[in-house]
This record gives structure tokens, C-alpha cells and sequence, in this order.
């Protein structure tokens, strides 16, 4: 397993290591097209080459642009997609090994970016809240389950009547309250969240999200989280990492991150979180196209788009590696480990105190 | 500027407007007297809480309330002209060809079947009347407008090959590719990183800076508002809250939901233990309470909130349903609210 880079841990206090993970698509066109038009098949990476670990009852956050791999990773990591390479291990066993234990599979849920295609619109809330609570047999009677369900609603903002209900009958963000509430019914250990309040409005979303800080102050929750909102990541997280093209390009601490982005692309992406300050600062997009995943760019898959960009980037692919003088970040930049990049600043820099933001 | 029938009033005008849902227990009102205009070019956002009427009026708006919901009073101008009444046919050939619709839900608007190409192609050619091969032109270049990376390769994908916020871009630029007078976007940015928002945000600032395209933008995201919107509506409980300039609403809100919705935006400059929200939740449609139907959360209530029901009144920035603001109520709205 992935030991190494900060101090090491007994096995038991990580409860999620991914080890090198990898998942490509076959992209390719049907046969016939193909031939006509004289092309071989063309695979996409969405996922290439990563690793992670997240100790039990902490929060490690991927952010990025979008189609970077963030919900693939997840999608890996609950064990819905095999990996095309690499390996998962939960609470030290292999993910194959947990998933085929519903006593394992019970300690870990999923809250799905698009929450309206995760419920199921023939069944009530009632049903759809209280099916794990079934399925692992963890509350019995019919009148005791539905007390439990009534305490789920409760919890993310909804009343106990919208059991009743259907879920076309809520709006948007309700909808992923249910779902909030679904993958919390089974009392799970480890939740991946991708994106659970960006249906929300800002004041649910503060419910949310101190409702998911208490569970794991009080009974030790870990979270893989997903969230293009860089404030709501910056209040969740104990790790971040930044996904490039299907590859981590910086993991670090959440406040070195923020006080000290090193790759070129987070620092980019600080640049571009909107004004909410309305002080007239133009928003900097992050420059250049954004290259295919289908065809990435050689070398350093940035390097179309890099400021510090040098020869040696589009040869060479940069590796992971703790910078100079900065502990507990990896980076995976040839200007940080040369040492020419300009010295950390902050995000945002001080006009920007009290924004909210949106996202990366 | 193109040289369009000049317009005087205002693109969209929704006066009084009533939603009901029909349910075995009974009428619910989920939408109770919503007003607000539009005016040519510009942008009104619409914040508020989840579940508070903003999907509700954009889908009134373009006719597509799904039964049993219908509209129960009220009226819908597009350039004057009532909509709200229009046959189910004559509605729909508006809607495509002069009304947008981006949806919250990108997967119900993009069919699954069709290849995303193909469904811009279909949609421009009903409306723009356009050669097969232009069509194909111009959707590769919608795609690459939306910031699809390698367009042309990918126009023949289908829509569950794209990621989350790819697909969310498709529907953007399904919305726009008609050249529509009004967009009526719910939430089109939410599952974009900042930058492609960034892009976004200027591709529909342009489109109403320079056609005149008037915008609904339903959105949770404040700084979106801050960046886009022209005037802010926040809705509560089916009602406007509160509507007026963006800046008036988001720095020095009136009403004291927006103060309270305003206050929840998590900082980004430093992490804190507890974030802030609004105590309590919004009452179900079928147990809003009489009065302000924010009065059992509002930390500001007083008697006249638990009985009579206020509409928008004049804040001196804003209009706010608050009675704080009645100079004929025996309180009166405290200094930290007047001045922001
Ligand atoms: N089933 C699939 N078949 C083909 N390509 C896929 C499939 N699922 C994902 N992809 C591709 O993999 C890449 C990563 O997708 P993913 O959904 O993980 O992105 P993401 O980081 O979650 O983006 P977003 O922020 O937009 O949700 C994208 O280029 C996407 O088009
Ligand atoms: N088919 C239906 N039957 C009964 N009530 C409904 C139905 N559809 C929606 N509602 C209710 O109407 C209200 C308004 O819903 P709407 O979708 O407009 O909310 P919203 O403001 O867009 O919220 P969000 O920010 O969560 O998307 C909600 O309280 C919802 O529960
Ligand atoms: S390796 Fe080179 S191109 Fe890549 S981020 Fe670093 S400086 Fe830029
Ligand atoms: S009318 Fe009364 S209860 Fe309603 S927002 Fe104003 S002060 Fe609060
Ligand atoms: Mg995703
Ligand atoms: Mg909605």
C-alpha cells in the first residue's frame, strides 16, 4: 500500500487508500464508421494514476475542472465501476472483498451528483429513505423504522409528512435533502459526496454541512467530498486534492492549500472564483483550451495552458513530489521541484475577504 | 446591435401570478401572487430557499408545469403578448423558437437516444431553418462556445459519454441555439468548475448585452448573482421576499430572510466551526403559517406578522414584503437592517 510520503500510520487508522487507480472508456465509434473513416479505437482516461489515503473520521476533497474524473473516482471508490487499473482498499480490505459483505457495504454510501436520477420516482420518500435501513435488517418494525425515517427527515430540513410523498412532488434541492437522507439510513462510516449541496440554497447548505461536521465529530465519519464551491470545500475539508486531466496534480492540508497553492492550475483556479464583493475585479478564467482527455497533451498534461511552462514539460510527465521546504503537500510541477515558481501567496489575496464563492 | 422590432415594454412581465396543486388532501398554493418584469438585455436573478416557487415560475413561465399543477391566476406577457392562456400548440412553437429554457435537471432535457449533435442540429433546423451541414457547423461551434474541449470529435458523442457539467453545457447551448428573445436558466451553472462558469457567465452576459436577450437566472450561487444579475428577486414560501438592484439585495438586504440567506454564505478566506444559517425551516406548502409566512423563523417578528399578510413595500433600496417597513406598523425596522 501506499506508505510513504508523511509519517506512517497503523494500517487501521486509514480507512480508504487508493493505490495508482486507473479507469479508461472505449470511446470509440461504431465499427462501421470507424473503417469508413479509417481509425483505430480511442480510449479516454478519465481516471489515470491516482492515489489517496483518508484516515478514519476525516474529510480528503476533490476539486477541478469539470469532466476532470472527479465522479469517476468516486464511482470507483463505492465499487460501481471496476478499475481499469490500480487498487481500492476499505478499512484495509480490498474492495472486492467488502462489497461482496453487506456488513461491509452497509459502512459505506454514496450521495450522488444528480439527485434526480438516483431516486426512484415509483416509490415513496418513505420507502426510498427507509430501503438500506431494510436491506441491512437494522431496524425492525414497521413503526420503528418509520420513527427512524421521521428523524432523517427532520435532520436535513424536511418534515416528517414528506414521507408520504413522491419525489417529483420536491423541488430540486429537497430532493437531494432525500437522498442526504437515504444514504445517511444506514449509518454508514464512510459517505462520498459528490457535490451534496450544490442543489442547495446557501442557508440549507450551512444545515448541510454543520449537520455532516457534527456526525463526524461525534461518530467519526469519513468523507470523500466533491464540490466545484471552494468555500463550501475550504469549511469541510482536512485534505484537498486537485484533479487534472484524470490525475491529482497537488494534495495538500485544506489551509496550506489555501494560504499556499503551489501547481499553476490551482493557483489558477483561485483566480477564477467569482467576485462576490462586486469590487469590479475581472474573474481570470484559467487561459488556453482545455485539452482533450481524449487526446491529453504530452508531458505535463497542463502544459498547454502553463505560465511557467519550459521545455522539459512537454517531454517529461511531473511526478508528485513534496516541494522545497513545504511539508505534508505533494505537487506534480517541474517549476516546484526546480524551485522557480514564484514564492507562495495566499489565495484570492486580501480584496477578496468575505466572499463566498462558488466553485472551482 | 441587429435591427429588431424596437421594444418598449419590458420582454417579460408576470403579474399576480398563482400556482395550485390539486392533491388528495387538498389545494396547495405554491406559488401566491408573484410579480416581477423583465426588461430587454437585462438579467434578473432569483435566489431563495430550496423549495420556495423558482423552478416553479420559470416552469410556469414556459408552459411546462407539470399536471396537476396549473395556473390558478394571474397573467404572462412575453412582449406584451399573453402567453399563460395560449393554446398548448401556438405555446410550443414560442417556446423554441423565443423562449430558452435551461433546466436544473440536465438529463431529462438532453434524450438519451440522440447523439448530442444531432439534438442541436434538430434544434436549430426547426427554428433557424438552416442546410445539414451549416447545422453541424454551428453546433460544433455551440459546443466549442460552451467550452467543450475537441468539439468537432465530440458532437457525435452521447450524452451519458459526458461528464456532469458537460452535459449541463450541452444544455446551454441547446438553449440558446435558437437565438431565443428570453431565457428563463435555472440553475445553469451549478455543476461547472469556476472557470468554465466564468465562461459561461460572459457568454450570457454578451447574448444580453448585444441582442437584447432578457434573462431569468434561477441560481443558490451569490456569487453568480453578484456577477450576472441586474436586480435580485429572493423568494420565500411562493412569495418575492424581496426585489431590487443586485447590489442593494446581496450587501445591504431589507427583508430579513435575504439578511438571513445572505448571512449563510459560507467565507472563503478562513475556516469557522459553525457556519451560520436560518434557525427552523420553510413551513410545507400545506402549513404556511398566516401572516408573514417567515414570522416563525424571523428573529425580528411582532404582532402584526402572526396576522397580516404584507406585500412588497419600499425600502428606500428595495421593495420587501416586510412590515418592518410600513411606517404605520408599531415597530420598526432596527438600524442593522436599514443601513446593512
Ligand atoms: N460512461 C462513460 N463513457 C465514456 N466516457 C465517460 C463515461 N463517464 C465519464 N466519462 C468521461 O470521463 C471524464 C471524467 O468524467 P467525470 O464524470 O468523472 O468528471 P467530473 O470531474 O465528475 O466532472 P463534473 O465536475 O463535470 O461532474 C469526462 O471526460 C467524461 O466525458
Ligand atoms: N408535483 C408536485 N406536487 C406537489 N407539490 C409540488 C410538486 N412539484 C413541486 N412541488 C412543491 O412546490 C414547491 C416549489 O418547488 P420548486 O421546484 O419551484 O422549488 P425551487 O424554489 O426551485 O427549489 P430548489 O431551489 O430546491 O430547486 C416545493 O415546495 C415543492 O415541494
Ligand atoms: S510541469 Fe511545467 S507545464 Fe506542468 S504545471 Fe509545472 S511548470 Fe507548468
Ligand atoms: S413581516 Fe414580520 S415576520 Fe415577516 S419578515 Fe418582516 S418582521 Fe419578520
Ligand atoms: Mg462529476
Ligand atoms: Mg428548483
Amino acid at each position: 500500500m501506499a506508505e510513504g510520503r508523511e509519517a506512517p500510520r497503523p494500517a487501521a487508522t486509514v480507512m480508504l487508500a487508493v493505490e495508482d487507480l486507473a479507469r479508461h472508456f472505449d470511446v470509440s465509434r461504431p465499427l462501421l464508421q470507424r473503417l469508413l473513416a479509417g481509425e483505430g479505437r480511442r480510449s479516454l482516461k478519465a481516471v489515470d494514476g491516482v492515489s489517496f489515503e483518508i484516515p478514519r473520521g476525516t474529510t480528503l476533497s476533490l476539486v477541478g475542472e469539470s469532466g476532470c474524473g472527479k465522479s469517476t473516482v468516486a464511482r470507483l471508490v463505492v465499487g460501481l465501476y471496476p478499475p481499469s487499473r490500480g487498487g481500492i482498499r476499505f478499512d484495509g480490505l480490498p474492495l472486492e472483498q467488502a462489497r461482496a459483505d453487506a456488513a461491509q457495504r452497509r459502512r459505506m454510501q454514496m450521495i450522488f451528483q444528480d439527485p434526480y436520477a438516483s431516486l426512484n420516482p415509483r416509490w415513496r420518500v418513505l420507502d426510498i429513505i427507509a430501503e438500506p435501513i431494510r436491506a441491512f435488517g437494522l431496524v425492525s418494525g414497521a413503526a420503528a423504522q418509520r420513527a427512524r425515517v421521521a428523524e432523517l427527515l427532520t435532520q436535513v430540513g424536511l418534515s416528517p409528512l414528506d414521507g408520504e410523498k413522491f419525489p417529483h412532488e420536491f423541488s430540486g434541492g429537497q430532493r437531494q435533502r432525500i437522498s442526504i437522507a437515504r444514504a445517511l439510513s444506514s449509518h454508514p462510516e464512510f459517505l462520498v459526496c459528490d457535490e451534496p449541496t450544490s442543489a442547495l440554497d446557501v442557508s440549507v447548505q450551512a444545515q448541510i454541512l454543520n449537520l455532516m461536521k457534527d456526525l463526524q465529530a461525534r461518530l467519526g465519519l469519513t468523507y470523500l467530498f466533491i464540490s466545484h464551491n471552494l468555500a463550501v470545500v475550504r469549511q469541510v475539508s482536512d485534505q484537498i486534492g486537485v484533479m487534472y486531466l484524470g490525475r491529482l496534480v497537488e494534495l495538500a492540508e485544506a489551509e496550506t492549500l489555501f494560504t499556499a497553492p503551489r501547481h499553476p492550475y490551482t493557483r489558477a483556479l483561485m483566480e477564477a472564483i467569482p467576485d462576490l464583493e462586486m469590487t469590479g475585479r475581472q474573474r481570470i478564467p484559467v487561459g488556453g483550451e482545455v485539452p482533450s482527455p481524449i487526446d491529453p497533451p504530452p508531458g505535463c498534461p497542463f502544459h498547454p495552458r502553463c505560465p511557467l511552462v519550459a521545455d522539459r514539460c512537454r517531454r517529461e510527465m511531473p511526478l508528485l513530489l513534496p516541494p522545497r521546504s513545504q511539508v505534508g503537500t505533494v505537487v506534480a510541477c517541474h517549476a516546484v521541484e526546480e524551485g522557480r515558481d514564484p514564492p507562495p501567496a495566499p489565495a484570492g489575496g486580501d480584496q477578496r475577504i468575505g466572499t463566498t464563492a462558488t466553485a472551482l | 446591435m441587429p435591427a429588431a422590432a424596437p421594444i418598449t415594454g419590458p420582454v417579460l412581465s408576470v403579474r399576480d401570478l398563482r400556482v395550485q396543486f390539486p392533491t388528495r388532501r387538498g389545494v396547495l398554493t405554491a406559488l401566491d401572487g408573484v410579480s416581477f418584469d423583465i426588461a430587454p438585455g437585462e438579467v434578473l436573478g432569483v435566489v431563495g430557499e430550496s423549495g420556495a416557487g423558482k423552478s416553479m415560475t420559470g416552469a410556469a413561465i414556459i408552459g411546462l408545469l407539470e399536471p396537476p399543477g396549473r395556473i390558478a391566476g394571474g397573467e404572462i406577457r412575453l412582449q406584451g403578448e399573453r402567453i399563460d392562456t395560449l393554446p398548448q400548440d401556438r405555446l410550443r412553437r414560442i417556446r423554441g423558437r423565443q423562449i430558452g429554457a435551461i433546466f436544473q435537471d440536465p438529463l431529462t432535457t438532453l434524450n438519451p437516444l440522440y447523439t448530442v449533435g444531432r439534438q442541436l442540429i434538430e434544434t436549430m433546423q426547426a427554428h433557424l431553418g438552416l442546410s445539414d451541414r451549416e447545422a453541424r457547423q454551428r453546433a460544433i461551434g455551440w459546443l466549442e462556445m460552451v467550452g467543450i474541449p475537441a468539439a468537432a470529435q465530440r458532437v457525435d458523442s452521447y450524452p451519458h459519454e459526458f461528464s456532469g457539467g458537460m452535459r449541463q453545457r450541452v444544455v446551454i447551448s441547446l438553449a440558446l441555439c435558437a437565438e431565443p428573445i428570453l431565457v428563463v436558466a435555472d440553475e445553469p451553472t451549478t455543476a461547472l468548475d469556476v472557470s468554465i462558469q466564468a465562461q459561461i457567465i460572459a457568454l450570457l452576459k454578451r447574448l444580453a448585452r448585444e441582442k437584447g436577450t432578457a434573462m431569468m437566472l434561477v441560481t443558490h450561487d451569490m456569487g453568480v448573482i453578484a456577477e450576472t444579475a441586474d436586480r435580485v428577486a429572493v423568494m420565500y414560501a411562493g412569495r418575492v421576499a424581496e426585489i431590487g438592484p443586485v447590489r442593494a439585495v446581496v450587501k445591504a438586504p431589507k427583508h430579513p430572510y435575504s439578511a438571513g440567506l445572505m448571512a449563510s454564505i459560507p467565507p472563503l478566506d478562513r475556516k469557522v466551526a459553525h457556519l451560520s444559517g436560518i434557525e427552523g425551516a420553510m413551513p410545507r406548502l400545506s402549513a404556511i403559517p398566516p401572516g408573514c409566512a417567515f414570522n416563525p423563523r424571523c428573529p425580528h417578528v411582532f404582532d402584526r406578522c402572526r396576522h397580516e399578510r404584507p406585500e412588497l413595500i419600499e425600502t428606500g433600496s428595495t421593495r420587501a414584503a416586510c412590515w418592518l417597513y410600513d411606517p404605520a406598523s408599531e415597530k420598526q425596522a432596527p438600524e442593522l437592517l436599514r443601513h446593512g
